[in-house]
């Protein structure tokens, strides 16, 4: 039974904050800002130097003539003539407004999918490993019958990239949920957290990492598609990057292909850095950054 | 509450177990976790159980918990309130601070957002981690960790708290001190604990009555009162003439199973 004599209190109290503070000691190591950002930016940098130096030697050892393969310098030339032409931004905006039309609308349908698969055992069996099939499907594959259906239209480009970015955001709901450690589970159930609650507070909590992963994968699928669409489904009246790509090919123009082709590079290039940061960020928070990664 | 749950017998038993059976599986691969378990801990008691692997330890907590259903008999809890658990992991959200695993159980209950902040602070200068609110609980040694799981279940304000092997992964200093912890924190809230572990020592070190479950079934066969004046430390003689004592009744059950 409980006893009123214990003592033992002014002992612990010194000893478990020495503990306390032997034990963490030295897990917080301080880097600075610009130190950080040097590390991560100049081996980028040069990998960027060795690819146009291997561009241009590729020019100068004359294996194709410059009217099919200009050297980087042509070609930057040309992208800093188009930056001042509204062409370009009008085609960059168009291709953008298309790619958060169709992304935010994957999104939507993947999330409410993911979720119902992730929570119905029928659902489960019937469709589940539908969605994995519809995966490995490569869109341009949709394309033909998107045609069929929706003629040249952007519905056609609308169509095809939900389904090819839907089903990998799905999944990735579908395999955060069901890797919820189901520890966490009972803690949150004897927390008193049942139902809706149990999934506001541990489950989708818990499942974000991969739900995120599902979203950057899902972003790279539709921007695939969108880009395969507007190659494919040109002739509407908007001149999208992809449009752009098919004209300059059409009437030859190496710099103005080659320098779309950039811009499109680095738009993807871009997204994907800010689902890596989002990643990123996940990871430090629930602690599973590796330290050499950083 | 699980329908199969009942008032404990009488005012003065804070958990009443009465032939608790559980079964796993079904047909001929069935297996019997738990035979017949009946158990009554008192309102401010302290109950170790102790038993080899696969006596059913973590499945007897379950069922007290309401996380899992007997398949027979049953489980009153005084009051009809939940019980607090803690596992041998600390179970920590890895996503929230310290103060906020603290504060789920708060805001679950519905408080307001002051008085939860009043509680956690408190709850935190309860097990010394006052000064560690806004870290996250990677930061955190094992030991703080654990100390920090025990906040959050105290945070329930349950009477009752199940604990399973909870400084099972810990060093001896680190698990010495949370010994300590624990007795005050038990004794200063007139808490009702039934702690699962396979160190016979600690049970001789906490509990008011060791209980030892047999394996494959689990069922009791053996208990015994601990009366030796509190504080206690770990490494006295009174402490070590117990421990010899239950683990001599453990060896002679673990090697009924050798024959």
């Amino acid at each position: 039974m409980a006893s009123d004599t214990l003592t033992s209190t002014a002992r612990s109290d010194a000893e478990i904050s020495g503990l306390d503070a032997l034990e963490i000691a030295g897990r917080e190591k301080e880097v600075s800002r610009g130190t950080r950002l040097w590390a991560a930016t100049w081996p980028k940098l040069a990998a960027l130097a060795i690819v146009l130096l291997a561009w241009q030697v590729v020019v100068w050892s004359g294996w194709k003539p410059p009217y099919s393969l200009p050297g980087p310098l042509v070609v930057g030339r040309e992208l800093a003539t188009q930056a001042q032409g509204p062409q370009l931004w009008e085609g960059l905006a168009t291709t953008l407004r298309r790619a958060a039309v169709g992304y935010v609308f994957s999104v939507a349908v993947g999330l409410l999918l993911g979720l119902a698969v992730a929570r119905s055992r029928v659902l489960r069996a019937a469709i589940g490993s539908m969605i994995t099939a519809l995966q490995t499907m490569p869109s341009i594959a949709w394309f033909p019958l998107a045609i069929l259906l929706f003629e040249l239209s952007e519905k056609a480009i609308f169509f095809v990239v939900v389904l090819g970015a839907a089903p990998s955001i799905a999944n990735g709901v579908i395999s955060g949920v069901d890797y919820v450690p189901p520890l966490l589970l009972r803690a949150g159930r004897n927390l008193g957290a049942r139902g809706l609650n149990l999934y506001r507070y541990v489950i989708a909590p818990a499942a974000l990492p991969a739900i995120v992963a599902g979203l950057k994968q899902g972003w790279a699928f539709s921007w695939r598609s969108l880009m395969a669409g507007e190659l494919i489904v040109v002739g509407i009246s908007q001149t999208s990057l992809g449009a752009q790509l098919t004209y300059s090919r059409e009437l030859s123009d190496a710099p103005w292909l080659l320098s779309t082709m950039i811009v499109i590079l680095v738009l993807g290039l871009v997204v994907d850095a800010a689902f890596g940061a989002a990643d990123k960020a996940i990871r430090r928070r629930w602690g599973v950054l590796d330290q050499a990664g950083q | 509450m699980t329908s199969t749950t009942t008032p404990p017998r009488s005012a003065t038993t804070a958990v009443a177990l009465s032939g608790v059976t559980k079964v796993y599986g079904r047909g001929p691969s069935a297996v019997l976790a738990l035979d017949g378990v009946s158990l009554d801990v008192a309102p401010g008691e302290f109950v170790c159980l102790v038993g080899a692997s696969g006596c059913g330890k973590s499945t007897l907590l379950n069922l007290v918990a309401g996380l899992d259903r007997p398949s027979g008999g049953q489980i009153g809890i005084a009051g009809d309130a939940n019980p607090g658990l803690m596992f041998q992991e600390p179970a920590l959200f890895p996503w929230l601070t310290v103060e906020a695993n603290v504060e789920v159980p708060l805001k679950l209950r519905g408080l307001p957002r002051a008085e939860r902040r009043e509680r956690v602070a408190e709850l935190l200068r309860t097990v010394h981690l006052a000064e560690f609110g806004r870290k996250r609980p990677h930061e955190l040694s094992g030991g703080m960790r654990q100390r920090v799981a025990l906040a959050r279940t105290l945070a329930l304000d349950t009477p009752v708290l199940l604990m399973d092997e909870p400084f099972g992964a810990l060093d001896a200093m680190t698990r010495d001190i949370l010994h300590d912890e624990l007795e005050r924190i038990w004794s200063e809230r007139r808490l009702s604990v039934l702690f699962v572990t396979h160190n016979v020592r600690e049970a001789a070190r906490l509990a008011d009555r060791i209980i030892l479950l047999s394996s494959r079934p689990g069922r009791i066969i053996y208990s015994t009162e601990v009366d030796i004046p509190r504080p206690r430390r770990i490494d006295s003689p009174e402490v070590a003439a117990i421990a010899a004592e239950v683990t001599e009744r453990l060896r002679t059950e673990v090697g009924r199973h050798g024959q």
